[in-house]
């Protein structure tokens, strides 16, 4: 029998080793993990490269993640934010490094990843400071029918973690409005997929026509309570 | 003694808004581009693309109904009208990669004659990169307008002949809508598509500092 649900948030996580690369979905308010980082900072992995859209705000989720020590690398495509101290210290001090990625980019390195593809020519990126790999060599260029392109390599997970709105045992998850975001690609692109959800069904109760993500991209889900948070939806912050 | 009025940032989102067909699917970048959506005609229909994952984006909602999971690319909260749609984000930015949207209006630090664009960064030192889906937009749409003040705080042009500041794209922009004129970008440079009242074509060309073929 399949049972990917995990009884919590600590179990789903006893497996995140140090080193790994795990990305972290949610864009703004919509779709971020902060169980799940919250639970990695508590499970203590370390040296960790973290692939995320931003790198982190004020002083709770991902900013506590670095904040903590725990991140070598992000890979992002905004890291600058109004409330981006911890990132805008550690990078300033040379505690972090960078991998500036536009965000169309990202999120085709990731999907690449999971979809098994070895490497893609992208228009977006040509000609610009970002054509180029962290050593400063320019990135590899190719013309194809009168148009530039820039050769990007997937970015793969040892873990994702990510927010979705319900699931079922087997792991099929689905979403809710704009906190999908970088759910989906994210969770083929990792070795090991934990989700958060809101709520568990039956096998068989989620609409097969409406799962987004099919279990098959899921290792572990874990449900958690809704709160009046921003991240929670639904409500301004409480 | 000028005898022209520059165009407010309202008369400038209205002039753009002018030019955007009914049916067409739009992004309207952060910022100045976004008081766009706020003049587009009445009995048009104008799909609204937003990077995070909508089409069908809505106005902002009344205060105390804001849904944090409904938000646009600036974060803030809005709406969803009938029809509209959320994807992941491999799909949203296939729509601009793959020329699936007719138009992105976007903001500018510098626009070249022939439409380079610089937006996403200064270049200073110390200053943290942070890109976005700024080059994603830049090349992705079918057509991308810039909407901003000609001059800067200082008074220089902001349309130059060969970017300053780190490259957006290349060859990108189409069209800059200003608050002195509206300019296209062509292989052979600027050309006139119109100017604010009063304003002379070779002040035009003086204060932009380069030559502009006449409409």
């Amino acid at each position: 029998m399949i049972n990917k649900i995990a009884p919590s948030i600590a179990e789903a996580l006893a497996g995140v080793k140090d080193g790994s690369t795990v990305m972290i979905g949610g864009f703004g308010t919509a779709g971020i993990p902060n169980e799940l980082i919250d639970g990695l900072i508590e499970q203590g992995a370390k040296d960790l490269t973290v692939v995320n859209n931003n790198a982190g705000n004020a002083d709770q989720g991902l900013a506590a993640l670095l904040k903590a020590g725990r991140v070598r690398k992000i890979i992002c495509s905004f890291p600058r934010q109004a409330d981006s101290h911890v990132f805008d210290e550690l990078y300033r001090s040379g505690r972090i490094e960078l991998e500036l990625v536009p965000q169309g980019n990202l999120a085709e390195r990731i999907r690449a990843a999971g979809a098994g593809i070895g490497a893609f020519f992208t228009p977006t990126g040509f000609g610009t400071e970002l054509a180029k790999n962290s050593d400063g060599s320019p990135k590899e260029t190719r013309e194809i029918n009168g148009i530039q392109y820039l050769l990007e390599y997937p970015i793969y997970g040892d873990v994702a973690l990510i927010k979705a709105e319900c699931g079922d045992r087997w792991g099929n998850l689905m979403y809710r409005m704009a906190a999908r975001n970088f759910g989906p690609v994210m969770a083929t692109a990792a070795k090991q997929t934990i989700a958060t959800v809101h709520e568990i069904r039956e096998l068989g109760a989620l609409d097969p026509e409406n799962i987004v993500t099919p279990g098959i991209f899921v290792s572990k889900i874990v449900k958690i309570e809704r709160v009046a948070t921003q991240a929670g939806g639904f409500k301004k912050a409480a | 003694m000028n005898s022209y009025q520059k165009r407010s940032k309202d008369e400038l989102a209205r002039r753009v808004a002018q030019d955007i067909h009914d049916g067409a699917y739009v992004n309207l970048g952060i910022g100045m581009p976004t008081l766009v959506a706020n003049h587009i005609p009445k009995g048009l229909e104008v799909i609204l693309h937003s990077e995070n994952g909508i089409l069908g984006m809505g106005p902002a909602p009344a205060e105390g109904s804001e849904d944090y999971d409904l938000i646009n690319a600036g974060k803030q909260p809005v709406t969803l009208l009938k029809g509209g749609a959320f994807f992941h984000h491999a799909d949203s930015f296939a729509m601009m990669r793959g020329g699936h949207l007719d138009i992105c209006v976007l903001g500018a630090f510098q626009v070249s004659a022939t439409g380079d664009l610089a937006n996403w960064h200064t270049g200073e030192p110390g200053a943290i990169p942070a890109v976005g889906g700024a080059m994603d937009l830049a090349i992705g749409a079918k057509q991308t307008w810039v909407m901003m003040d000609l001059l800067t705080k200082k008074g220089e042009s902001k349309i130059v002949n060969a970017c300053t500041y780190p490259l957006t794209g290349i060859a990108c922009v189409k069209r800059i809508y200003s608050d002195l004129a509206t300019l296209e970008c062509t292989p052979q440079g600027l050309k006139l598509i119109d100017k604010v009242e009063g304003l002379g074509h070779a002040e035009l060309e003086k204060l932009a500092g380069l030559p502009i073929q006449p409409a």
